[in-house]
């Protein structure tokens, strides 16, 4: 079989660009699942509401990318700190099923909300003037929108893993993780942190959903397949590191990438099986810590 | 247990009485098999306290290869079911040994992301009609003789299959084997510390929840005459999900309760939105056909904050037969 590099690259970019959205969206799950003990199924719906809300804004305000990119994390974060306030905290107590029941059912609300009124087909979606076009590398046509959504998710997870790892805030939440309870007992304001983490966590993925927007089809329904996969990505890597999840949201991606070019029936399958073969030889995961 | 005999068996007359005072036989088998889908289901979660997330699978993936076998290569309807049991139980068992390694939340993450695998290869393969699903799958001679093209002796046939397995799942609870599932999904640690194998129990309920439901997904295509995509997505998993939560989970009667419920209400809501316009001038209602979702996750939302022990749940405890059954609401 002859593959052609820039064929090869422009794939293995595309991989990277998906890899940048697993890492995000799994990195907001494990922060959200270290300190709520509640797997977010809504992550899918809110990565969505990233992107629709920002294609309202552009459609009906003529608002504009950049403010959008910062807007929308913070008005889904708000909601999502509603979420949290209203309706997650009367669970914590019950087993964690119940915090992924109560999620799927936001997800399917918040979908259907949003198919009511768009129906299922895709929204056209302008990619900004200063990031259309594209890098001529000489071996490879490099398209400057692919290249900045690498650039932004590497930025924002690495901020994220910092916050988390190396200041004081990110001590607490650590914390917060092992023992809430002495962690309270210090003084720290427990409930206010899971809030704000779920904010945070929620805000990540609508800001990979704005940034998805102009790469993928912007639709009510674009956050259930990646939600999926993004969870084969959380049982892969485990939960209990940062980096483990944004290495092998990247990883994962790429070897996607690369499945397409080689054997592209595949390439819908390949992050489950690599789960499989995960499962079979290291059952926590390649980062994980059986909790 | 006796009122629940008597209550059972006014059930059966009922269903053996119900088309001839009106019901739609179609409707009823159909329903009748998401009852016995969510029976199974509730098996697992309900006794066994494990959540699969991936039942939509061993639905869909046993309602092709049933489809299939009738279609293509022309098997009596008897051996479709046989065949489509085995794919369900055979899919479980796959999934079992691979979930079963980690518990919890991953338990449900996992057995989602393998459905999602099953959706996957169901859309490329080329027995299934990807997008189009399998169509006209003839329904066929009962052992070679019983024709089954009649509704009504369909509709009998279908009752006594869905009858026989539900008395199964009744006698699997109340087995030993049942009761040590109990036991698992109460306290986990003390019924591996009593000496009970248990990864090997989990892994027996998985591939005979997995199996039931394999039969509901090929009595489904026999009745219906078609297998498609939308058994094999992940929806299905979560509407099973839904009926025996809303049903109440653990308790025998719960699922058939919700998945009438839940059958009922996907097939009319489209009904009951244009009657909710006409009463509040509110145009939007009149698409509320297409939005079952919204109605679907609402209730998802109520049962989980408010109203865990589900409907049959809540009556027994109403009716004072002690808390007992109705506990698995209650967290833990």
């Amino acid at each position: 079989m002859s593959v052609s590099l820039p064929a090869l690259l422009s794939q293995l970019l595309l991989g990277l660009v998906n890899g940048s959205f697993y890492a995000m969206l799994s990195l907001g799950l494990a922060v959200i699942f270290g300190l709520l003990n509640v797997i977010n199924f809504a992550h899918g719906a809110l990565f969505m509401m990233g992107a629709v809300l920002t294609w309202m804004a552009m459609n009906y305000l003529g608002a504009n990318y950049w403010v959008m990119l910062l807007v929308a994390p913070v008005v889904v974060g708000a909601f999502g700190i509603l979420i949290e306030r209203l309706l997650l905290r009367w669970i914590y107590k019950l087993d964690h099923l119940y915090g992924l029941l109560l999620t799927l059912g936001l997800t399917l609300l918040i979908e259907g909300i949003f198919r009511s009124a768009y129906g299922v087909s895709g929204l056209a979606y302008d990619t900004p003037d200063a990031l259309s076009g594209a890098f001529n590398l000489g071996f490879m046509i490099l398209p400057k929108y692919r290249a900045w959504v690498v650039v932004a998710s590497l930025v924002v997870c690495f901020v994220t893993w910092f916050l988390i790892e190396k200041t004081r805030i990110g001590a607490y939440l650590r914390a917060g993780t092992e023992n809430p309870r002495l962690v309270e007992a210090f003084g720290v304001n427990v409930p206010l942190m899971i809030t704000l983490t779920y904010g945070f966590g929620v805000a990540l993925a609508a800001f990979a959903g704005v940034l998805a927007a102009p790469v993928i089809q912007v639709s009510p329904l674009m956050g259930q397949n990646l939600i999926i996969v993004v969870f084969a990505v959380v049982v892969i890597g485990g939960m209990g590191s940062i980096m483990g999840a944004i290495l092998t949201g990247l990883g994962l991606g790429v070897i996607e990438g690369l499945t397409k070019v080689f054997y592209p029936e595949a390439s819908s399958t390949v992050v489950f099986v690599i789960m499989v073969i995960v499962l079979l030889i290291r059952p926590a995961g390649l980062f994980g810590k059986e909790k | 247990m006796n009122k629940s005999f008597i209550g059972y068996g006014l059930l059966f007359a009922a269903l053996l009485a119900a088309p001839f005072v009106g019901a739609y036989p179609v409707f009823m088998m159909k329903l009748m098999c998401f009852a016995l889908f969510a029976a199974a289901f509730n098996l697992l979660l309900g006794y066994t306290g494990l959540l699969s997330f991936g039942h939509a699978a061993f639905l869909g993936g046993s309602a092709y290869v049933a489809g299939h076998a009738m279609k293509v290569w022309g098997v009596t309807p008897e051996i479709g079911l046989v065949l489509g049991t085995a794919t369900g139980a055979l899919l479980g068992w796959l999934f079992g040994v691979l979930a079963i390694r980690r518990q919890g939340i991953y338990f449900a993450m996992i057995t989602l992301a393998l459905a999602q695998m099953v959706f996957f290869i169901a859309l490329q393969a080329p027995f299934t009609g990807g997008e189009d699903g399998l169509q006209a799958v003839p329904r066929g001679k009962l052992f070679g003789v019983l024709d089954l093209k009649d509704d009504l002796t369909m509709y009998y046939v279908a009752l006594v299959i869905v009858a026989a397995a539900f008395l199964l799942i009744m006698r699997t609870i109340h087995s030993p084997f049942g009761q040590v599932l109990k036991g698992i999904k109460e306290n986990e640690p003390r019924a591996v510390s009593l000496g009970y194998d248990v990864g090997r129990f989990k892994l027996l309920a998985f591939v005979i929840s997995a199996a039931l439901s394999g039969l509901a997904g090929s009595l489904k295509t026999l009745v219906l005459g078609f297998a498609t995509l939308t058994d094999v997505h992940w929806s299905s998993s979560g509407s099973v999900i839904l009926m025996t939560l809303l049903g109440g989970l653990g308790t025998l009667s719960g699922p058939l309760v919700g998945a009438a419920v839940v059958v009922a209400l996907e097939n009319k809501i489209g009904e009951l939105g244009h009657l909710l316009a006409s009463i509040t001038r509110v145009e939007w209602f009149n698409t509320l056909g297409e939005s079952v979702t919204i109605v679907t996750g609402l209730i998802f939302v109520v049962c989980v904050l408010a109203f865990r022990r589900g409907i049959m749940g809540e009556a027994i405890v109403l009716l004072g037969r002690g808390g007992k059954r109705a506990q698995a609401g209650g967290g833990h």
